[in-house]
This record gives structure tokens, sequence and C-alpha cells, in this order.
């Protein structure tokens, strides 16, 4: 199992999804991606995005001006 | 046992595309979705900038609407490849900036080429939502066989929505899809696909007044004609055209324009962009966030320093000062009469 980073910093949705979706195709079932992102607007595109394509997000931070999203692979 | 079909539909986020899966799924295809993102989709988080919006849910239409109708969504970043489309559009724009035939062609083209990448998920053919006589300029009859064809899909292409209308293609003809199940929709009248929202139990969906992208608002391709003449190039990047988005435009030479946000919302947005442009705020009063797109040079600091001033809540006051920042960081400060709203003229509004 792998645990990445992916600094998607600055980018406006849907770019943070694009870029999550496109990693994790590279990834295995399991594997973790932490996304940093400054939209919010990826609160709630990338576990609507994760819902649909069957991958979870286990975690998310968000403080001041980062958030911090961890998507698992799914099948 | 017959072979379960399948099928990549176009998702723009509308109400079209999602009834268009919604059909295919009653027959009992599988169907995945592919959204193109090209840089100027009407994006419900860019509308979140301003503040009045904030209301509004913010989420992505193409990704709620996948949700709904329960299918994979595939979104692709195709930035690049379609200012060509947009640059060099060989059927021409529409009523604005609007290259929707050629923009067709390339979504579609692209779905093939996609499904050609993705040959081992088995995808049989491709799905819109088109409806012949909806769209002035890309979805009338004569259009749609060119669509087919240029993008190469051919009778692959299947359009739910209007598929009586139109000679019979692979699907049909194989018994993949039965063609009496598929609808003959035409014209502008929407209460056919409002009808039919209602009985598969589809609400609470987006119906973008215009298009699916910015091109078609006269006022965003205003900005996109005049930044293209302002740098004698048509030439642009991602933030070019989310800026385009936000703020007053105010063009008071050529070689320099200021985008002056609007509200907090938008003031907090343009600060994201202080390190790759020059920026100007108030220091002695409230008043919003402004960026330079071009070139300020030091002798028309104090103007654009007036005109900033004449937007923040020191309008009447006699003197406001205003900080000026390059990206580096340079910064300087200008104390100035702001101007009244008679000497902002009508003309540098773009
Ligand atoms: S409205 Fe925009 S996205 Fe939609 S077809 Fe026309 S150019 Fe393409």
């Amino acid at each position: 199992m792998s645990r990445q980073q992916l600094d998607a910093r600055r980018m406006l949705c849907p770019m943070p999804v694009i870029k999550t979706q496109n990693q994790v195709a590279a990834m295995q079932v399991g594997d973790e991606v932490e996304v940093i992102c400054t939209d919010p607007g990826a609160l709630n595109d990338i576990p609507a995005w994760a819902r649909i394509n069957g991958h979870s997000v286990i975690d998310t931070v968000q403080d001041e001006d980062e958030i911090r999203i961890t998507v698992r692979v799914g099948a | 046992m017959t072979k379960q079909h399948k099928a990549v539909a176009l998702i723009s986020g509308g109400l079209d595309s999602m009834l268009a899966v919604r059909v295919l799924q009653e027959q009992g295809i599988e169907v995945e979705g592919i959204n193109f993102y090209t840089g100027f989709c009407v994006e419900g988080h860019t509308h979140a900038i301003r503040n009045h919006d904030k209301e509004k849910q913010k989420r992505n239409n193409a990704l709620w609407v996948a949700e709904q109708l329960g299918i994979k969504l595939h979104i692709v970043d195709v930035i690049e490849e379609y200012k060509d489309v947009l640059l060099n559009p060989k059927h021409g724009y529409g009523a604005n900036m609007n290259p929707c035939l050629d923009c067709k062609i390339f979504m579609v083209g692209k779905a093939v080429e996609w499904v050609k990448e993705h040959h081992k998920d088995g995808f049989d053919f491709i799905v819109t939502g088109e409806v012949i006589g909806q769209r002035p300029m890309s979805q009338r009859k004569f259009t749609m066989p060119i669509i087919s064809e240029e993008s190469g899909a051919d009778d692959l292409l299947l359009r739910p929505l209007c598929a009586k209308n139109l000679p019979e293609t692979k699907p049909e003809r194989e018994g993949w899809v039965d063609r009496e199940k598929l609808y003959d929709f035409h014209g502008r009248n929407r209460k056919p696909q409002i009808a039919l929202a209602k009985q598969f139990g589809l609400h609470d969906f987006a119906s973008p007044a215009g298009g699916c992208c910015f091109l078609t608002d006269k006022s965003y391709s205003d900005k996109l004609v005049d930044l293209w003449q302002a740098r004698n190039s048509r030439e642009y990047e991602l933030d070019d055209i989310m800026l385009l988005k936000v703020g007053r435009h105010i063009r008071p030479s050529d070689e320099f324009k200021l985008i002056i946000a609007r509200d907090a919302g938008e003031s907090k947005f343009l600060e994201g962009y202080r390190k790759q442009y020059t920026s100007l705020h108030a220091l002695s009063h409230n008043g919003p966030m402004a960026l330079v797109d071009g070139e300020l040079k030091q002798e028309q600091y104090p103007l654009a320093a007036a005109i900033v001033a004449r937007f923040g809540k020191g309008r009447s006051a006699e003197e406001v000062e205003i900080d000026i920042a390059t990206p580096d960081q340079q910064r300087q400060q200008i104390k100035t009469a702001p101007l009244s709203a008679d000497e902002v003229l009508q003309e540098w509004y773009v």
C-alpha cells in the first residue's frame, strides 16, 4: 500500500478533481492519496467524485487556508 | 444470454444529457459519463466566488448528474487542445464567441478517442443529449450528420432524445437498443423534456439559460475579445480566462486594465493572484482588491490609484491612501483623491 500527496493548491474546481482522478488511475486498490487544495469547492466535489467512482474519502482536514482530503482507492 | 451493451455519454450537467442516459438505462444499457473541461465551462464554484451566490449550492453539475444517475464520470482536461477549437473554428462562431458546432465535433471526437484508449472496458457506442432545433448553432437537423461524420463517431453516435427524427444508427440497427423506445424531440420547447424528467422522478436539475459555457455570454465574450486586442495576440492561459469571470474590468489605457472586485468574495479570490499580478487596495478605507492586467508604468500609478479609490468606502473622501504592490512585493503608497463617477469614463468599462 502506498500513500502519496497531491498538490492542488490554487487550482479551481474541477481541476483538483481532475488531478485526483488522474493520480488515482495510476494507483492500486487500497492506496491513499492526500490532496491539498485551496478551493473550498473541493470539499464537495472530491467526495462526490469518490462516491461515484467507488473510492472513499477517509479524512478531511480544513484549516484557515488549506484543505487536505485523503482518498482511498477503491476497486 | 445476450451481451450487455455499454455506452459512454457526454455529460454537460444539464437536463438533456441526463435524460438521454436515463432513457438508455431503461433499456438495460450500461452507461458511463464523460465530461470535458475547457476552462470556459459554467461552473458552480466560479459563481460562488461572489457573496450573493454563496447560498446557491456549490456543486459541480456534471458530478451531481452522474450521482443521480448512478454512473461513473470521467472528467477530462481539454484546456490546451480546446484553444485551437476556439481560435480557429472551421464552422465559425455563434452569436458571441461560442464555436458551438466545432466544439461539439471536438468533444464527440475526444469521446471517440477516449473509447479507443479504454478499449479494454468495451464501450460500444457514444451518446449525447442533443435535440434537433434546440440550439441555434450546433443542434440543427443539418448539423447532426456533420457532427457524426467530422468527429469520426459516424453511426456509433446515438442521440436518444431525437433519434426518431434521424437515420438509424448502428446501436438501433443491431438491436442493442430499441428505436421504438427512443424519442423524437425537436425545437426549442422544453416541455417534453420537463415531462420526461417528471416521469423519471428527476428534479432539482440545472437548466443553464444560454448554453453550457461562458462563451455564449455577451459580456464575457466582449472581455475576451478586448484581452486579445490589447495583447495583440489571441493566446491565453487558464488564469486569463478565469479572471474574465470575476470583477469589473476597466481599461483606461491600451497598456493596462484593472480588474476590481465587486464584493468581499471576489476580493478574497483576487488576493490569491497577488504573486502573479500587480495589485492595488486602499489602506485608509475599506475597499476592493484590484489587479492589473498588462503593464502599469510608474507614471500611470496615480490614475490607477484614483480609479481604485473610487470603488471603495472612501469614494467621497478627500484623500484615499492606496497601496500598490508588484508581484515581487515591491510596495508603494499613493495618496490620491478618488475619481468621481463621471471621471471613470463609460468607454473604459470592458
Ligand atoms: S455553449 Fe460552449 S461548451 Fe456548449 S457547445 Fe457551445 S461552445 Fe461548446
